[in-house]
């Protein structure tokens, strides 16, 4: 079981139309160009990547919120296009939003906020319905589950929110669940027990989870894969430990040192970062994507050809001509 | 009057600091900032005492919530209406500030001895006026200076803070986020103010701009005579400027020590619980959090307001709030666990 494949995605583009007064074409945001990854059951990953690369528009994808330019996803083996039933796609994959509070209703009490995706997939009788409201909250520990039944999002903590949000996501028992920032609104306080309220809720129910994060130190504290992306296509993906300490792509490598670790050495240094700004993905650089702001480019191959992805060690894939075979 | 005549620094170009009383930059005694909501007073602010050196930094850390901003706003007198309390005094190189008249606080000292980078703030740049110009409005304003000195002023800054020249004659909407914050950073040095409060400045950049922003203040900081308040719950990335620490929580002062004690071992069980909490990309450690939740501001608890939370607490903790105490290095801790004998 553990094995079998949950989500497949095989090089997934999704462009956004570019219009000029609102029906001339003049290009296309090409937001995801090229993904391609496997999620087994009950497996955890993690996608880093900076703002503008793509992560939120992979999740949109995912979730059929946005349709697909072009590539395939299959989902527990059903191929996701435009004739899939939203509603079962809807109930076997929970969200969790970045934003807690811009997420829940203001108007709807805790109780409701649980209830609506069961009134709406017609799951269960009012009984059971009530059953699993109090099965999940105290899953995520929003305990005793009587006094927070009433209350409004409003009334309760940023941490208390976000465990909410995730109630909500599982509410239905799905397969999968994705989780766009989850903790990038909280404070450093409360994000260590909600990631680990996410690790034992993955564990428990043998979730598959996608973690989108811009906050590479979390990870290793959530899943066993990470997967980098950069203006659109994922350039490195390997185990977390792998990427951390046998780190490959010139881009992962100037992420690792730009984050710090709390230590008071830090300011007496700098950073050695590549100055500039991702590139536009309306017309992203010719060859490898990163190559404009690379230290160590290969003139005459980096700005000509996109560096397909090289296996470097086991499970270790990188997308540079540096480490070509 | 005298104390007045100590702060008519006009000259763009920063006066020695001959006036200032042993090195030091500001000194806050006391500070109190309450407001009034519609459930009570809510003391945002609550009895902040520290004194910072010339030309060094100073993080300030906490949860969101825990007064950091309000402390910001408190120190340059940019308040809410709906103030209810607000005393203390803040010495500005010497001088009281709190004493000042508000036409003479906002001419002579805010944005000419101390300005701020607010939340955020690469946002709220003005759409329709080029860069340039915004960058040196600050000196037409408070220095009169004539337009052409102040945009060669501009320029002058915008090369410290790694802006190309041209960019001046730009508008807010063809610079990247990076550019603009940049752009901001100069606004707030333009003056050549000897303190500089930066709220939450990277918060909403990436990772390799943060990084790069950050390169860039620590160049200032060694280039020019200026000190640095950072505020910011971002621990790790406080430590990249960092040579002091405070901490607060629930509106007050808990800590305050050297950076080599801050992050590494501090004292206060609340700042344990929150430097326990950071995750870190290098090394193993398992992370903790602090359970439970920071108090109400409106009626805060009478002892210690971490007393609830504390896993150390004692009987005395909840009944009388801790006086600081002096920890070996000098750190200054608000705790009955390190009460000087």
């Amino acid at each position: 079981m553990a094995n079998e494949l949950l989500l497949s995605v095989k090089d997934l583009r999704t462009w956004y139309e570019l219009k000029k007064w609102g029906f001339f074409h003049t290009g296309h945001v090409k937001a995801l160009d090229g993904v391609t990854f496997d999620l087994s059951h009950g497996e955890a990953l993690t996608v880093v990547g900076e703002s503008g690369s793509g992560k939120t528009t992979l999740i949109k994808t995912i979730l059929g919120l946005v349709p697909a330019t072009s590539g395939e996803i299959t989902f527990s083996s059903h191929k996701l296009d435009g004739k899939t039933s939203i509603g079962w796609l809807r109930s076997k994959v929970g969200f969790v939003q970045q934003d807690p509070y811009g997420a829940l209703p203001p108007f709807m009490s805790v109780r409701r906020i649980l209830l609506e995706p069961m009134v709406i997939n017609k799951t269960g009788t009012s009984i059971e319905r009530e059953q699993r409201i109090r099965e999940v909250m105290e899953e995520v520990r929003l305990l005793p589950v009587n006094d927070f039944l009433s209350k409004f999002p409003h009334m309760l903590s940023g941490g208390q929110q976000q465990r909410l949000v995730i109630a909500r996501a599982m509410i239905l028992r799905p397969s999968l669940i994705v989780a766009d920032e989850p903790v990038s609104m909280l404070d450093a306080s409360v994000r260590v027990e909600i990631l680990e309220l996410m690790r034992k809720v993955q564990k428990t129910h043998d979730l598959g989870v996608i973690y989108i994060t811009h906050d590479l130190s979390t990870v290793r504290y959530f899943s066993e894969r990470v997967f980098i992306m950069y203006a659109a296509r994922f350039v490195e993906k390997a185990e977390v430990r792998e990427i951390i300490h046998n780190t490959l792509h010139p881009y992962t490598k100037a992420l690792l040192t730009a984050i710090p670790d709390p230590d008071p050495e830090n300011a007496n240094q700098y950073r050695d970062v590549p100055a500039g700004e991702p590139p536009s993905l309306v017309k992203p650089p010719s060859g490898c994507r990163f190559h404009p702001r690379c230290p160590v480019r290969i003139e005459g191959l980096c700005e000509e050809e996109q560096p397909p992805a090289f296996e470097s060690s086991r499970d270790h894939f990188v997308e540079c001509w540096l480490y070509r075979k | 009057m005298n104390e007045r005549s100590s702060v008519t620094g006009t000259a763009p170009v920063r006066t020695g600091d001959g006036r200032a009383t042993n090195g030091e930059i500001l000194r806050v005694k006391d500070l109190c900032l309450h407001f009034r909501t519609s459930r009570g007073v809510l003391q945002a602010v609550d009895n902040v005492s520290f004194s910072m050196q010339r030309r060094r930094s100073i993080a300030v850390l906490g949860e969101s919530g825990c007064g950091k901003t309000s402390l910001a706003r408190a120190i340059l007198r940019l308040l809410p209406r709906n103030v209810h309390l607000y005393t203390g005094e803040v010495y500005l190189d010497g001088t009281n500030v709190m004493k000042l008249s508000d036409d003479w606080f906002r001419q002579k000292v805010r944005w000419v001895k101390m300005s701020m980078v607010s939340q955020a703030a690469m946002n709220s740049l003005n759409p329709v006026l080029k860069v340039g110009y915004q960058v040196a409005e600050p000196l037409l304003i408070h220095h009169r200076m004539p337009k052409k000195e102040a945009l060669n002023r501009a320029r002058e800054v915008f090369r410290i803070v790694g802006v190309p020249d041209d960019f001046l004659q730009r508008y807010a909407f063809e610079l990247s986020g990076g550019m603009r914050q940049r752009a901001i950073l100069a606004m707030a040095l333009v003056t050549s103010p000897q303190l500089v409060i930066l709220d939450e400045p990277t918060s909403a950049l990436d990772m390799l701009t943060q990084a790069n922003i950050f390169n860039a203040l620590k160049d200032i900081k060694n280039q020019l005579d200026v000190s640095f308040i950072l505020i910011t719950h971002d621990i790790s990335t406080s430590s990249d400027l960092a040579d002091e620490v405070l901490i607060m929580y629930a509106g007050q002062l808990v800590e305050h020590s050297l950076s080599t004690t801050g992050y590494v071992k501090p004292l206060h069980p609340y700042a344990r619980g929150l430097m326990a909490s950071v995750p870190t990309l290098r090394e193993d450690k398992k992370l903790e959090f602090i359970p439970g939740q920071p108090p109400s501001l409106i009626n805060p608890p009478t002892g210690c307001r971490f007393a609830t939370r504390c896993p150390q607490r004692f009987d005395q903790c909840s009944h009388e709030p801790p006086v600081f105490a002096v920890g070996e290095q000098g750190e200054l801790v608000k705790c009955w666990l390190h009460r000087n004998a």
